[in-house]
């Protein structure tokens, strides 16, 4: 029966690899996520009646665990069905803190169990050296998602707007500290000079604290990366998991995401052409960002009234719509996508140029306007649309600001210099929808607002793409 | 030497991992950006395989707490698993090609 069990987990474990092969293509991503999701389900079955103990006991507890699965499958679902297409990013960081508490949980039993076996006598010190790297594991389990699981209930509280950046004095040095101290508590532990439970859950309650502080002066930007970093976390605790069982479906799913999100984490920050110490260290987006964010800067701009922005676009041949964060917040990707229905019937060419950074995540806009069933040609990349600027008479900025800024390629001294941006300055006309104007994340000026050829028009992305869509309809 | 010793004694596992680490990062270097947020989705998805782990402690849990805590971490380990999955097919359910 064993040989069943070890048979399946290689299935599952081929499925993972596939899925993930697949998940990187557009054509074959979502049968992808059904084959590893298939993997997946194959290899929890297989381990609830299969799996042996060491003295070949069956697993226990069954109605428990059914229960405890049927609670979570329902409750699962339903968060993922009812979540709003532009709430994604945090529902992900979400379910990544949840994995991340299982596998710092699950090094808390194994504690218990161990502390259970060996009463009275301290562990590790006497011990022999198979059970330090038991504990060295447990230990790297707990400490990783403990990590992961605060890291990323902060990270959703921070995207669901209920968290604010928080930036303490010296905060650098704290979080180096308070690492520090954790791994050095670790450390003492593993040689034998602290022992018993009190050290123990003193690691827990250090890495929950630093997991708090780690992404609390990060800014909303930067929150893709951090989320694709905790997701590579909470693989590597998976993967302490499969070492604790000589488990390989475990250790394969887990180190298998811990690398595949770590070149996907450095992927995006190579996007914002910022390191990932950069974005950790968080010297923009962060405090330092926020705290002169409603500077206005020099210089004066030009607004549009509703009425002459419609007649721009409506009487233009070619349209590009760069959407951003706005978009998404104020949830006016259908009424984006009616808006570029009617001036494509009017005989508009219309286009999304979108930036790789654009939204909350990368490929965030692309979701978003698919949903609204925008055509999936219309969304163009960032190499293909820049040399099209050149011929286009109408870019409509919504809610976009830093991915259009100038001062990316222009102003070495800018903290966002290098970053690739859209050159829609080289359009014949710009329209800037923005709530107001305050900078960006990344806290700074925008150069692009003061040229003589952008036009401003403020007000809530929806209401004013309702507008617009009016007015042209009116023409 | 105890260390080489520890590499010794589990070196089919040092293997794998390490092989691993390669195939995650070729697996995914020639994603397009469009799929940067599914592909993370999808593999967070995939680290609920912690969640074997948690069965394996809960189905040889004695005692209450152990119970408790297993419970709490099958859970856990379902809401990352079904909601992770669930997720990610919603979100690719929308590149779905029109004609």
């Amino acid at each position: 029966m064993e040989y069943i069990l070890v048979v399946a987990y290689l299935i599952a474990s081929v499925t993972f690899m596939l899925g993930l092969k697949m998940l990187s293509k557009p054509d074959t991503a979502r049968k992808g996520n059904l084959i590893a999701a298939g993997g997946m389900t194959l290899a929890i079955f297989a381990t609830i009646f299969l799996y042996r103990g060491e003295n070949g006991q069956n697993l226990g507890n069954l109605l428990w665990i059914f229960l405890a699965l049927a609670f979570g499958t329902v409750i699962g679902y339903i968060m993922a069905k009812r979540v709003q297409m532009t709430s994604m990013p945090q529902m992900v960081s979400f379910f990544n803190g949840m994995g991340g508490a299982c596998a710092a949980l699950i090094s808390v039993i194994e504690y218990q169990h161990l502390l259970h076996m060996t009463e009275g006598s301290s562990i590790v010190g006497g011990l022999d050296s198979g059970l330090v790297g038991k504990m060295f594991i447990i230990f790297a389990g707990l400490i990783i998602g403990s990590v992961s699981f605060s890291g990323s209930i902060i990270a959703f509280g921070k995207l669901e707007g209920k968290i604010n950046d928080l930036n303490l004095p010296g905060q650098m040095f704290i979080n180096m500290g308070l690492l520090l101290g954790t791994l050095v508590l670790a450390g003492m532990f593993l040689g034998g000079v602290l022992s018993g439970p009190t050290w123990f859950y003193l690691t827990l309650a250090l890495s929950l604290v630093y997991g708090i502080l780690f992404v609390m002066p990060i800014g909303g930007a930067d929150m893709p990366v951090v989320i694709s970093l905790l997701n590579s976390f909470t693989g590597v605790a998976a993967a302490c998991g499969g070492f604790l069982y000589d488990n390989y479906v475990m250790l394969i799913g887990g180190i298998l995401v811990g690398s595949a999100g770590t070149i996907l984490t450095v992927a995006m920050c190579n996007a914002m052409n910022r390191s990932l110490l950069n974005v950790l260290v968080g010297n923009f987006g962060g405090g330092s960002g926020s705290s002169d964010s409603n500077k206005t800067g020099g210089g004066s701009y030009k607004e549009i009234s509703n009425s002459d922005a419609a007649i721009l676009m409506k009487y233009a041949q070619k349209v590009v719509i760069v959407p951003g964060y706005g978009l998404a917040v104020a949830q006016a990707q259908h009424i984006c996508h009616e808006l570029e229905s009617i001036l494509e019937d009017g005989g508009v060419t219309v286009k999304y140029a979108i930036h790789p950074v654009a939204g909350r995540m990368p490929g965030h806009m692309n979701v978003l306007l698919a949903e609204s069933n925008v055509n999936y040609d219309k969304l163009v990349e960032m190499e293909d649309i820049n040399p099209e600027f050149n011929t286009t008479d109408v870019v409509l900025v919504v809610g976009a600001n830093d991915v259009v800024n100038p001062a990316a390629k222009t102003d070495p001294s800018s903290p966002i210099y290098g970053m690739p941006i859209l050159e829609v300055e080289n359009a014949k006309n710009v329209i800037v929808m923005k709530r107001s104007m305050k900078a960006g994340y990344a806290g700074i000026d925008n150069d692009l607002f003061y040229q003589p050829k952008t036009y401003m028009l403020f007000g809530d992305a929806k209401d004013t793409l309702t507008k617009l869509v009016n007015e042209v309809k009116s023409l | 030497m105890q260390i080489l010793e520890f590499i010794s004694q589990h070196i089919d596992i040092i293997y794998l991992v390490i092989l691993m680490i390669f195939v995650g990062i070729e697996l995914i270097s020639h994603v397009p950006s469009v799929l940067h947020t599914p592909l993370m989705s999808g593999a967070n998805a995939i680290h609920g395989v912690v969640i074997i782990g948690a069965i394996i402690v809960m189905g040889q849990a004695e005692g209450t707490l152990s119970l408790v805590l297993g419970f709490i971490a099958v859970v856990l380990g379902t809401l990352n698993v079904v909601g992770g999955f669930v997720v990610t097919d919603r979100m690719l359910e929308m590149f779905k090609k029109k004609k």
